[in-house]
């Protein structure tokens, strides 16, 4: 594996139809990286949730503006990054899905489900503006290590 | 990479089988529009069937909550059955399972309104 194969970069237009192809192209790298069927689902649902929200509530369905999307394999985790346009958003004042006020609501469960999903969630603003969501899935035990193996070992090189 | 959506009747109960994913953009829409249809036309025993539904993203699951409360303000009951695992494993962590009536198969599911 080359240093190039460790990343992986897209631009998505702000459309509904390229949440599919981004969560696509998340299926693709969690499976080449040794995910089983299981934490690929999850990595995926994850990368749906934070483009969706990128796409309604950071871009606002502007086709104008991109969204960023980028998948970093290290030897011993995948970090996905998520990059919009918008004002950004403070994690801490998503309100709890689960309470019983906003049990019955239509919306609201998105970043819910990526923390459920995940390792590691966190949300910054970016250098030019919007918002950075940076998510983190690690390897599990029952992992087929092959590419981080294959990564941990060009490190060490 | 969508949802389709076919009604019949099974005595007095409406059962709608979805088949596909139900995510954010033309198959909550449809599904939407498939519960205002049937409410219009007065039909108020409702049963989804998930059987052939193996993913929902949080759009899909604010549709089932909106559908749940419009059959509901309606006087109608919308119940669900035959939930593949992943999406019992979602309506789970996301306490809908305490909202929805959720029935193992469609049998189950239409019995229950009599």
């Amino acid at each position: 594996m080359n240093q190039e194969a460790r990343r992986v970069n897209v631009t998505l237009e702000t459309k509904i139809e390229c949440m599919d192809l981004g969560e696509e192209v998340a299926r693709r790298v969690a499976m080449t990286a040794g995910f089983d069927e299981d934490e690929q689902h999850k990595i995926c649902m994850a990368v749906r949730e934070c483009l969706i929200n990128a796409l309604q509530h950071g871009n606002r369905q502007d086709p104008r503006k991109p969204i960023g999307l980028s998948f970093v394999l290290h030897p011993d985790r995948l970090v996905v990054q998520i990059r919009d346009q918008g004002k950004g958003f403070d994690l801490a004042a998503i309100s709890d899905p689960l309470a019983e006020k906003h049990l019955m609501k239509s919306s609201g469960r998105g970043l819910f489900l990526v923390r459920c999903f995940m390792d590691e969630l966190q949300v910054e603003s970016g250098r030019n503006g919007g918002a950075v969501v940076t998510m983190t899935k690690r390897y599990s035990s029952n992992h087929n290590g092959q590419v981080g193996a294959e990564v941990e070992k060009e490190r060490q090189q | 990479m969508s949802v389709k959506i076919n009604r019949r009747e099974v005595g007095e109960v409406t059962v709608v089988d979805l088949n596909g994913r139900l995510t954010l953009g033309d198959a909550s829409a449809q599904l939407r529009d498939t519960l205002r249809e049937l409410l219009e036309k007065g039909q108020k025993k409702i049963v989804l069937n998930l059987g052939q539904v193996a993913y929902i993203d949080s759009s899909g699951l604010g549709e089932l909550v909106s559908g749940f409360t419009t059959v509901k303000n309606q006087g109608g009951q919308l119940k669900l059955a035959n939930l593949t695992q992943k999406v019992n494993d979602l309506l789970t962590i996301t306490k809908l399972y305490t909202v929805f009536e959720v029935h193992n198969d469609e049998k189950a599911a239409v019995q229950s309104f009599s």
